[in-house]
């Protein structure tokens, strides 16, 4: 974000019409008072009738001339003030854009909102309208201030000693006001996030039947938001009166001094009327004094705010100088890639090579980094120790923008946006990709057909978040949306949990047909990862257990229990008779030996790590015997 | 479902403004004797700023012409001390004036807040966030000025012009005339700009709420946004709709500062026709000079007040949309509500029962998603619902606890038809955990016990070790304390969905609802949470959708949902032996 001035001079040209406009009709004001007195003195005592109609019509044409100067101004500034605003928002909004995740980690949607917005409000009155009267206000001051000392010097002290004072109550209610205004646009800020946060969650308010709890929440802040206006109300109360007076005093002085000066014979009675009025005549600029310092110093407090958000530096950049992969051909390597975030370890010398067109899986507990990985790839994080590679090259010498977008993730959170599902699926490559490549896309997702059961198919408005759609709806989606960019790399992370087994089948076989990308798949389902090149176990932020599905079959390690819970009972439908079934009892009987084994084991595995003893146990080994046997039979 | 989004208009429904205006200031006068007090005080400074001149006058005229020093100095002490009562008066009416506008703001903020709560669904999903937060916080503030001048400067103002009015036809009818003679002009000219000014700041407000939504919804996805490299398109996006509220702003203030100018014509119009009868139809003889002089300084003091309200009228046109907008969700009825002598629904023991349920959305009557939907479930049983997405697993679920009114008959827990109980005492006693998981900002201890604010430690570490997130929590610098926040990178997906988890098993429900709560939890964890809560759920009805059919198996009874009803019932093993669609289902998993 630039400097204040750099955003007003932009408009020089319309400050200095609406100056102009402002200027001409302060003058055209002051000849009113003029032609009134030629009327009076001239048509009505001289009886000069013949002037008459020039008289009026002069007063005819000044006010049809002060109704356009007037509007020149009023317009100008109104045109200024939004147009700071909207430039000032604009470049906000890209700097909080270009931010990196540990950012938006930190600051809630609503402070954001209330920065872009209300607070780029405050200051767009500040520089147009309310600027706009400052200025009139000084000039007018200053004008008469000349007029007056040119009618007597001695008087004019009066006006130029209390000035000061008005001065000072002026600047003491601005600082006062400061820190209110201050305070206020924190508190709208949270407002904001308490609200927003009970909107969006309005399932879980009201499945907990929390409303009163969420009312007295947002009471307490909109409570709060009062007694901080207040307390505002309170110091523009303490010292606008003030400054009222003080320009009330200043011209009962001017009129009592004068008059003495008068009776001793050192000024005319005429001199005086003239100056008493001219002391009347800056008595609106001293009140108005007040309600300006107000209105800047919610505007200051504001782009103060602002500013602090836009000095912010973001963490992840990309080198000036960063040359672009000619071509991605979606090769990844993690060497030796260590994370920690805030003191906290993450993830530890974690290694793997992706070739192009591979599959590599992961699996592991929850919290254990799997996502962390795919944030590092896409480096809303970076690295504290290694590298990761893309195509040979350390993805930090490269541009983001490239970076990103040669690689489609399907995150675990769905996030749709209120849009039309084409303009969803198109995220992120709005010109490029025709309805043919979104339909395609669809298809490949397991949407399309539900997509055509909706409304306006492709055309349906999909609510914010993608509410109206059910989880698995927004899932395929969220997938036609990544394949539909057909990025050399295809990250899933947990994408399927929402969907049926059927359709999640379907998905996979319709992604293994692309063969161009390479594809990382997060999963907690064997299904989902069985078939990739090669799989990655993660625990506690380092790799457990590598290899392929047979080769972690072998290992009977966390990969084995998992098949095991999800598909040792596979055998269970062959169970048709009762020898099968006292046989099933006893392969579980010794499955659970099994597991409190292996649990053992991976204890001295952690130590041993690759060195994986493959002799099989005899127990696990009848389970092997069945697993084969049940899918066999489901082949 | 006709939803709204960032890029286009709300609609609203048509009220008159009057309607608008007088149910507006119906909350002031809730403050009938603040605001006498105010008027009292008002009318002492206007009378002494009245007074002022005049004093002025006396004492150049009289005194100074005279030489008179004591009378001079005896005005100078009694002006100063009206000065004085002045600012005293002043400071006084500001703050209560104050109070009233801002306790009034409090008071439609706090209602409206309130009566958001009692809406449904459907209005929130049928428009994004952004929207609904631009009606609680930004609108509500940009009726301060309004509900703020309405009473110290329409006031004085109405007073003034009034005053004035009767001394200028008291002096001289005639000349009167001539200079009111502009009004109709005056109040013809604003009729028409405020009905075209009217319409462009409505157009703006909508505007300002669409830029509020699409700022809301780019930051709420940011991952998103920055993952597909999306940020050149969503600028694009953000100019488009900030230049449309930029635009629209300048369209309004086009046709509303014509206000000013239409008072300054007017004010010229009104002293070429003071002059012009006085002199040519009347005759200036028989008007005189004095009458004339006079006249010229009662012009002045009767058109400022009305250049302040037409300042106040023009704020009052770009504001009354957004009073409008507040009323209208007011005045939006909420569809789901207690019945008249509902009553409280006594401790469940968890009988369900379906008796011919038929249920559509109210956007879409004619479309059933369910249709004769009979089925009891007794307490304790566990019941898991299957079916391919979009079946209607989750409507049935959110039927139970009433988050959707059924269209034909009904839904009873123990007997009761929740139609008949108050949905607090319905809800309370329910655990729904939804496949979206919401935390709320604030610390984890509060996360969890946000069911039941009076749980004890005991409690909430028990609920905490069942579904197994108590190591992670005690792994966290502050524990139970740490502070999450909307985004924060300290928890995985899986981690906030134990949590949402532990959230509900605290709130003791009766019964349990889980609709792939554990989607996105690791097959290990999720045996280790089953096998926690197990001992928790004993005795209590339970509901569970879920994909993977190992959570299933277990349950006492699967309802296998599809076509608007249940196909098949029956335990895991009966389904099998039927060979139906739930058997083809558990086939699927293993083909590859």
């Amino acid at each position: 974000m630039k400097k204040l001035g750099a955003y007003m001079k932009r408009f020089w040209f319309l400050y200095l019409l609406g100056f102009a406009g402002m200027v001409i009709s302060i003058a055209l004001d002051m000849m009113s008072p003029q032609i009134t007195k030629r009327i009076i003195d001239d048509v009505i005592v001289s009886g000069q009738t013949q002037l008459l109609m020039r008289l009026l019509l002069g007063l005819l044409g000044i006010g049809i001339g002060r109704a356009i100067f007037q509007y020149i101004k009023e317009f100008s500034y109104d045109y200024i003030g939004v147009s700071v605003g909207y430039h000032m928002r604009k470049d906000l909004f890209r700097h909080i854009q270009s931010m990196s995740m540990d950012f938006f980690d930190r600051h809630n949607t609503g402070e954001l909102m209330t920065r872009i917005k209300e607070d780029t409000d405050k200051v767009w009155v500040a520089v147009g309208f309310i600027g706009i009267l400052a200025v009139e206000a000084v000039t007018h001051t200053i004008l008469v201030l000349i007029f007056m000392f040119r009618l007597n010097p001695l008087l004019t002290l009066i006006p130029l000693l209390l000035l000061p004072a008005i001065g000072f109550c002026a600047l003491r209610m601005e600082k006062g006001l400061g820190s209110v205004y201050d305070e206020l646009s924190e508190e709208t800020a949270k407002i904001n996030t308490v609200a927003q946060e009970c909107f969006a969650g309005v399932r879980t308010v009201k499945a907990f039947a929390r409303e009163s709890y969420e009312i007295e929440k947002f009471s307490r802040h909109n409570q709060r938001f009062y007694d901080l206006n207040m307390e505002q109300a309170k110091l523009v109360a303490k010292y606008q009166p003030r400054i009222t007076f003080l320009g009330k005093v200043m011209l009962l002085s001017v009129v009592i001094a004068g008059g003495l000066l008068v009776i001793s014979g050192r000024m005319t009675l005429g001199d005086l009327g003239a100056f008493s009025e001219y002391a009347n005549n800056v008595i609106w600029p001293m009140e108005i004094v007040g309600w300006l310092s107000n209105d800047i110093a919610s505007a200051f407090a504001s782009w103060k705010k602002m500013k602090k958000v836009a000095g912010q530096q973001a963490q992840i950049t990309e080198p000036e100088d960063a040359k672009p992969l000619e071509n991605v051909k979606g090769d990844i390597c993690f060497e030796n890639v260590s994370f920690s975030l805030e003191g906290h370890e993450i993830l530890r010398d974690v290694c793997f090579h992706l070739k192009p067109g591979q599959t590599l899986g992961i699996m592991g507990m929850t919290g254990t980094g799997k996502t962390t990985v795919v944030n590092l790839l896409q480096r809303f994080y970076d690295v504290t120790e290694g590298r990761i590679l893309l195509d040979g090259r350390d993805i930090r010498e490269l541009p983001l923008a490239q970076l990103r977008a040669s690689m489609a993730v399907v995150m675990q959170e769905v996030f749709l946006f209120s849009d039309s599902v084409t303009e969803n699926v198109r995220t992120g490559r709005r010109e490029a990709l025709g309805q043919d490549t979104v339909e395609w896309a669809a298809k490949k997702a397991g949407a399309a057909e539900f997509i055509s059961g909706l409304g306006s198919q492709y055309e349906t408005i999909i609510g914010e978040r993608g509410v109206g759609l059910s989880g698995g709806q927004k899932q395929r989606i969220s997938i036609a949306r990544a394949v539909a960019k057909r990025a050399p790399v295809l990250i899933l992370d947990d994408a399927t949990s929402a969907l049926d087994m059927e359709t999640e089948q379907l998905i996979q076989k319709n992604l293994d047909e692309l063969q161009d990308s390479s594809k990382i798949i997060i999963g907690h389902r064997i299904s989902a990862v069985r078939s990739a090149d090669e799989i990655i176990i993660l625990d506690g932020g380092t790799v457990a257990e590598r290899g392929t599905h047979e080769e972690l079959m072998q290992k009977k390690g966390y990969y084995y229990r998992t098949w095991r819970v999800q598909y040792g009972e596979a055998c269970e439908p062959a169970r048709e008779t009762e020898t099968l079934v006292q046989e099933r009892k006893r392969i579980v009987h010794k499955c659970t030996e099994s597991q409190t084994m292996c649990g053992k084991k991976q204890e001295e595995n952690k130590e041993k790590n690759q060195e994986e003893n493959v002799s099989a146990q005899d127990p696990a080994e009848d389970v092997e015997k069945c697993r084969k046997g049940g899918e066999a039979q489901w082949q | 479902m006709a939803v709204n989004t960032a890029k286009e208009d709300e609609l609203m429904r048509e009220v008159p403004k009057k309607d608008t205006l007088l149910r507006l200031y119906r909350y002031l006068f809730d403050y009938k004797k603040t605001l006498a007090a105010v008027g009292a005080l008002l009318l002492i400074t206007l009378s002494i700023t009245l007074v002022t001149p005049l004093m002025i006058e006396l004492a150049v005229d009289t005194y100074v012409a005279q030489s008179d020093i004591p009378g001079l100095m005896r005005l100078a002490g009694i002006a100063f001390l009206l000065f004085l009562l002045f600012m005293f008066c002043t400071r006084k009416w500001m703050m209560l004036m104050a109070d009233i506008t801002n306790k009034v703001l409090l008071t439609i903020r706090n209602q409206l807040y309130e009566h958001l709560q009692t809406l449904s669904f459907h209005f929130f999903d049928s428009r994004p966030t952004g929207k609904i937060l631009a009606r609680v916080v930004g609108d509500p503030n940009s009726l301060k000025d309004v509900l703020n001048d309405s009473v110290t400067k329409l006031i004085p103002d109405l007073l003034t012009i009034a005053g004035v009015s009767v001394i200028m036809l008291v002096k001289n009818w005639k000349l009167a005339m001539a200079a009111l003679l502009t009004l109709p002009i005056l109040c013809g000219g604003m009729f028409v700009i405020q009905i075209f000014g009217h319409r462009l700041w409505q157009i703006h407000r909508k505007k300002n709420s669409n830029l509020n939504a699409f700022i809301h919804e780019s930051f709420s996805g940011i991952r998103i946004v920055q993952s597909f490299a999306a940020e050149p398109e969503k600028e694009a996006d953000f100019d488009r709709c900030s230049e449309e509220y930029r635009s629209s702003f300048v369209d309004a203030v086009r046709i509303g500062d014509l206000f000013g100018a239409l008072v300054e014509i007017t004010w010229g119009l009104g002293g070429f026709l003071l002059y012009f009868i006085g002199i040519r139809i009347v005759g200036a003889d028989k008007v005189g000079v004095g009458t004339f002089l006079a006249f010229s300084t009662y012009l002045g003091m009767f058109w400022s007040p009305i250049r302040n309200l037409a300042n106040f009228y023009n704020k009052l046109v770009t504001n009354i949309s957004a009073a409008e907008r507040i009323f209208d969700i007011l005045d939006t009825p909420a569809e789901i509500t207690d019945r008249e002598g509902s009553y409280c629904l006594p401790q469940v023991k968890g009988d369900v029962s379906f008796e011919h349920v038929d249920f559509a959305y109210t956007d879409e009557p004619d479309r059933l998603v369910l249709k004769d939907v009979s089925f009891s479930v007794r307490a304790g049983e566990t019941i898991a619902l299957v079916g391919s997405t979009g079946a209607g697993k989750t409507t049935i679920v959110n039927l139970i606890s009433r988050f959707y009114d059924v269209a034909a008959g009904s839904v009873r827990i123990d007997g009761h038809d929740i139609h008949d109980v108050t949905m607090e005492s319905l809800r309370s006693q329910m655990g729904v955990m939804t496949q979206d998981t919401f935390l709320f900002t604030g610390t984890i201890r509060e996360n969890i016990c946000y069911g039941k604010s009076d749980a004890t430690e005991e409690e909430m570490t028990a609920a905490a070790k069942a579904v197994h997130a108590h190591e992670f929590i005690m792994e966290m610098e502050q524990g139970y304390d740490t502070q999450i926040s909307e985004r924060s990178a300290q928890l995985s997906i899986g981690q906030r969905q134990l949590l949402a988890f532990a959230r509900t098993m605290v709130s003791d429900p009766r019964i349990l609802i889980l609709d792939e709560a554990t989607s996105s939890i690791d097959t290990h964890t999720e045996l280790q949470v089953q096998a926690g809560i197990e001992a928790m759920l004993k005795n209590r009805t339970s509901f569970i959708i879920a994909h993977r059919l190992s959570t299933i198996r277990n349950a006492d009874r699967i309802f296998y949902i599809d076509d608007q009803n249940i196909v098949e019932a029956g335990s895991h093993e009966e389904l099998m032996e039927k060979k139906g669609a739930y058997y083809r289902l558990y086939q699927s998993q293993f083909l590859r």
